[in-house]
Formats: structure tokens, sequence, C-alpha cells
């Protein structure tokens, strides 16, 4: 920077001294707000889809009185009762890895496709907040909604069965003891943080980066390098590690839960939850560390960045 | 103060060069009109300005390197690049909430008032709104944003003749005051003619002509020659001769008025002609007629 004295400079450094605190949050918040308004699927979808979910489990429960009083044996065993709550749970991390991804291929693209970057770049919103805004979604707003949406919804459907069941005359304490709803909770939570955000991290930044430097078909480019590198891997090694890795982080299968048997689910309060593994393999740290570069790569990208 | 200043700003893509070693130097309170065919480096020198492009060369935007500091100088300029820029799927109330929200510089009061006077519904999604519509709440935005420097690239491209005109006329009389600067480049010379201070002809990459309005004015002089005295208005030296309706009418380049008005009607000529003149003169001379 020139050192010569600037009028212009310094008509304009008291106020930005005084905007300088609120100069960094204020372009992010309204950045994230920005995504929000152009993408409404993201809360719209794990809505939509726990609504239908709750809409099925309303007409079971109300027309399947003979199959609850043949449950009702059963009843003190914690997977029958909780078997729509797991099957919810799986749905909205399903949702969660859906929408990201679309989210991720369009974030950098859709800006460019439709020219409205020009705008965007005629604001004091820099590339970085730009970018980091549009990290944000997948990897804090998606996983915190969908799991807000999920526990809402699985309330709804534990007053719905005390209802259902109260009406029937029978006891609802069973499902308020073996389902353990404050635990389940919190269990899923640490499962969408771990296996459906920290886990998959370097797909969704490479997923953002590609949809920054693409001209088309932002989904296709990314697969195609996993395509290659799995397939040259096959040729030349006869294995397939590098698609099994691929595929381990984008479904979320992180060792950050000690499964016991392989038929339970994350939720289950029987499960281990295991961060001080999770935390410890070097597995999740170079996949931070290899995302933190696809995002640093995607703001560098940005500045070159224009319409297509 | 200097808003602009470039010195040998260079720029291309691949083997095609758009711009050819520019040197430009823009006062605070002008507003400088860049005229240029197609393909001539306007879009780019913009570009260049603006942030949006690396260059060679010199380049500094009211103190500032807009590669570099991009983010920082967008808060002293606006532009509108094209009308087709604004977020299709965007409202307008969040457009408002948007640029609220991120510009320290922005007074929503102000662009409400001025979009009281167009028939822009709040509630409106910008896909909705006319093509004229969306310009008018453009500018409204970049209106109500107290900035420095306001870049204009070709922003009235495919309105009528009555939006082109509104638009001209709201921001001679609602923004540009003599503190802020405007660049603005477009087709549509006629519209501009009395809208600039500054006047500068581009074309493939270089400056061919740059002068004051009061230079213009003062130098360039149309004749409507009479036929008998044709022959001594060639002898002149026009820098241009065009026929219409079987009469000469010869372009001349610091001639004196009276000396003029004896070989038939003398009139300023319009951007518009003087731009066919030079650039038919450019195109026929490869080293170009600069100044």
């Amino acid at each position: 920077m020139n050192t010569q004295s600037n009028p212009m400079a310094e008509s304009l450094a008291p106020a930005a001294a005084s905007s300088a605190s609120t100069s960094v949050t204020r372009p992010f918040y309204w950045s994230v707000r920005r995504e929000l308004w152009e993408n409404r699927w993201i809360y719209l979808g794990p809505a939509a889809v726990a609504a239908v979910f709750l809409l099925g489990f309303l007409i079971s429960t109300i027309h399947l009185p003979a199959g609850m009083r043949g449950m009702s044996v059963d009843l003190h065993h914690r997977d029958a009762i909780a078997a729509p709550y797991d099957i919810l749970a799986g749905l909205m991390m399903l949702t969660t890895i859906l929408v990201n991804v679309f989210y991720c291929a369009d974030a950098l693209y859709g800006e460019r496709r439709d020219h409205s970057i020009l705008f965007w770049k005629s604001m004091p919103v820099s590339d970085l907040t730009t970018v980091l805004a549009k990290a944000s979604i997948p990897l804090v707003i998606v996983p915190l909604l969908a799991w807000a949406t999920a526990v809402a919804a699985q309330c709804v459907m534990l007053l719905l069965s005390s209802a259902a069941m109260l009406a029937r005359g029978s006891s609802v304490s069973p499902l308020w003891t073996e389902l353990s709803f404050f635990r389940m909770s919190l269990l899923l939570l640490y499962h969408i943080v771990t296996a459906h955000t920290l886990w998959p991290l370097p797909v969704y930044c490479w997923l953002l980066l590609v949809s920054g430097w693409a001209r088309r078909a932002t989904l296709l480019w990314a697969a195609l390098p996993v395509i290659a590198i799995g397939g040259l891997e096959a040729i030349v090694f006869r294995s397939w590690h590098f698609a099994a890795l691929v595929g381990t982080r984008l479904i979320g299968a992180a060792p950050a839960i000690d499964f016991g048997s392989p038929d339970t689910f994350p939720t289950n309060p029987m499960t281990h939850i295991t961060p001080l593994n999770f935390l410890s393999g070097p597995e999740l740290w170079f996949g931070l560390a290899l995302g933190a570069a696809f995002l640093a790569a995607a703001v560098r990208l940005r500045r070159y960045q224009g319409p297509i | 103060m200097t808003v602009i200043e470039a010195r040998g700003l260079r720029k291309a893509f691949g083997t095609t060069i758009a711009l050819d070693g520019i040197d430009l130097r823009v006062e605070e309170g002008r507003i400088l009109g860049i005229i240029g065919p197609n393909g001539a480096g306007k879009s780019t020198a913009l570009n260049a300005i603006l942030g949006l492009t690396q260059y060679q060369g010199e380049l500094r935007v009211l103190g500032r390197d807009p590669w570099s500091e991009r983010d920082q100088l967008m808060r002293d300029v606006c532009f509108i690049a094209d009308v087709a820029v604004l977020p299709r799927w965007m409202r307008v109330s969040q457009a408002l909430d948007y640029v609220a929200g991120v510009h320290p510089r922005f007074d929503r009061a102000k662009a409400e008032s001025f979009l009281a006077r167009t028939d822009i519904q709040r509630s409106s999604r910008i896909k909705e709104l006319s093509k004229g519509m969306v310009t008018q709440l453009h500018l409204a935005l970049v209106m109500a944003i107290d900035a420095k420097l306001l870049v204009l690239d070709e922003p009235t491209l495919g309105l009528d003749i009555l939006y082109r005109k509104q638009f001209y006329d709201s921001l001679l009389n609602d923004y540009f005051d003599r503190s802020r600067t405007i660049v603005v480049t477009t087709h549509q010379v006629e519209d501009v003619q009395n809208v600039l201070t500054d006047l500068m002809f581009i074309n493939r990459g270089r400056i061919v002509l740059a002068c004051s309005m009061e230079e213009f004015e003062s130098r360039y002089l149309e004749v409507t020659v009479r036929p008998e005295q044709v022959a001594a208005a060639r002898a002149l030296r026009p820098v241009n001769e065009r026929q219409v309706f079987g009469r000469s009418i010869l372009l001349f380049d610091q001639v004196g008025r009276q000396q003029l008005a004896a070989l038939g009607d003398v009139r300023t000529p319009s951007i518009a002609d003087l731009f066919v003149a030079v650039m038919g003169n450019h195109a026929s001379q490869p080293q170009g007629v600069s100044k």
C-alpha cells in the first residue's frame, strides 16, 4: 500500500473503524440469508419428507389397532417401539445427503450461469465471505435443520402414539421409558454432526470447488476423477479402496459409533458412541485438511470467475 | 482528485488483444462516456476497473488496486453491468434487505422513495418484472448507495426510449453531483450526448479520441455545404464527408465557425456522426488517428 497522504482514505478511516466489527459478520449473515432465499428446498425438503412420514405414521396409528394389540407383548422391546423413529431419523439423514450434494453442485455454478455473479460481485462482500457462507449451508445449516426437523417430527409421533394408546386404555409408560426420547435426540445430533457433517466434509467441499470451476454438468465433473482414479486402481491393483473410501465418506460411515451388531441403528441408546476414537483417528483430520484446501481453492477460483 | 488512473493497461485473451496499452485519467465529478464498436475493449476496460478481470499495467481506482481489493473497493464503487444481472429468483423486498444488509453506504429510505415513483411491487420476483422495471430497480438500489464512482456498462440495452430517457434523467437529477463520477459505455450514443462531460472513443483496444465535451463542441463542426461550395469546402480538409439527400455534409476539426458559415449551414455534430467519421478513418489508417 502507498503511504502517501490520501484525503479519501483519511475521510473513510473513522467510518471504517466503527464498522470494523460488523463489516465481517453482517455480510456473512446476509450471504447465508440469501442462500436460504434462493434455495428454499434446503428447509422445505426435510420438512416435506417429515410431513409425508408423519401422515403415514398417523394413518398406521389409527388403522392398526389390532396390530397394536398384537405388538403389546413386544412393547417392552425397544426396537419395536423405536422402529418408526429410527426410520424417520434415517430418512432425514438420507435427505441431508441429497440436499447437500445438490446444493453444493449448484452453489458456485448457478450464480455464474444466471449471470447474477456480476451483481454479487458489485457488493462489498469478499470471495472468502461468499464461499464460507455457501459452505456453511451443508456444514452447519442443513445438518441443524435436519436434526431440528427430525426431533420436532418425533415429538409429534410420540404425542400421537401416546394419544392413541390412552384412547385404547393401555399404558403409555413403556413408550416413554423404553424410547428414552431425550437420549435418542442427542444421539441423532451426535450422529449428524460426526457422520454426516465432519466425516463427509471433504466430499462437500470438493463439490463446491467443482461447482466454481465447471462450465456445465458439475456433478459429472465432480464424479469423473473419482471414477478415473477408482478405475485405474481396479485395473492396476485389482482393488477398490479409493471408490470405497469416497463412498464411506459420502454415506457417513464414520468411526464415531460402535454399532455392536450390524442391524443396530445409530440412534439406538445401546450403541456406544466413540468420540475419542473418532477424534483421534488421522482420517478425520486428513479429511478436514483436504476440505479446507478445497475451500481455499474455491475462494481463489471465484476471483477469476465471471458469468458463463 | 483522480478517481481512475491507468497507465499502459493491457489485457489479452489468448491471441486476441482486448486492451492494447490504455492510458486513462478520470477526475472526480466527470461523466465519461466510452464509445466504441463491439469488441473494442470497452467492457474489458470496465471489468478491469471493477476488479473483475486481471490485467497488465498500472491501474488505481480511488487509490486502490481493483484486482486485489475488489470487496473494499465496492464500498465506494457501484456498477450496473448489464440489465440482466439482478438474480431472477429474488424478490424486490429481498433485494432491498440484502443490499441494506451488506452495504454500509446504502440508504434504504432513499431506495424506497425512488421505487415509490415506479410501478414495482415489493413482493414481485425480479423475473416477473419487465426489462425496464429491472433496470429501474437496479438504478434505485445503486442511486441509494453513497458511492464515489458509478460504472454503467450498456445500462439501457434493450430498453425503449421512454425508459432510457428516464434513466439518464434520474441519474442527472437525483444522483449526480460534483463529488461523484460516472463512467458509462453505450451504443445509444444519442442518449448520452447531453449527459457526458468527457468523451472517449476506443477501437481495437486503443483510445482513438479523448476530449472533454467543451473541447468536442469547440473543435468539431458539421456543415451542410451548398453544392457550389463543395470544392472550396473540401479544400479545408474535412475529416469526413457524407451524402444525405444529395447534399454533402462535411465534418471539420478545428476550422473556424465564420469560415465555415460561408460554405453552408453549420452545426455541432452529434457524437454518432463524429464516431462514424473517426472510426471510418481509423479503419482505413492502421496507425490510428490519435487525437
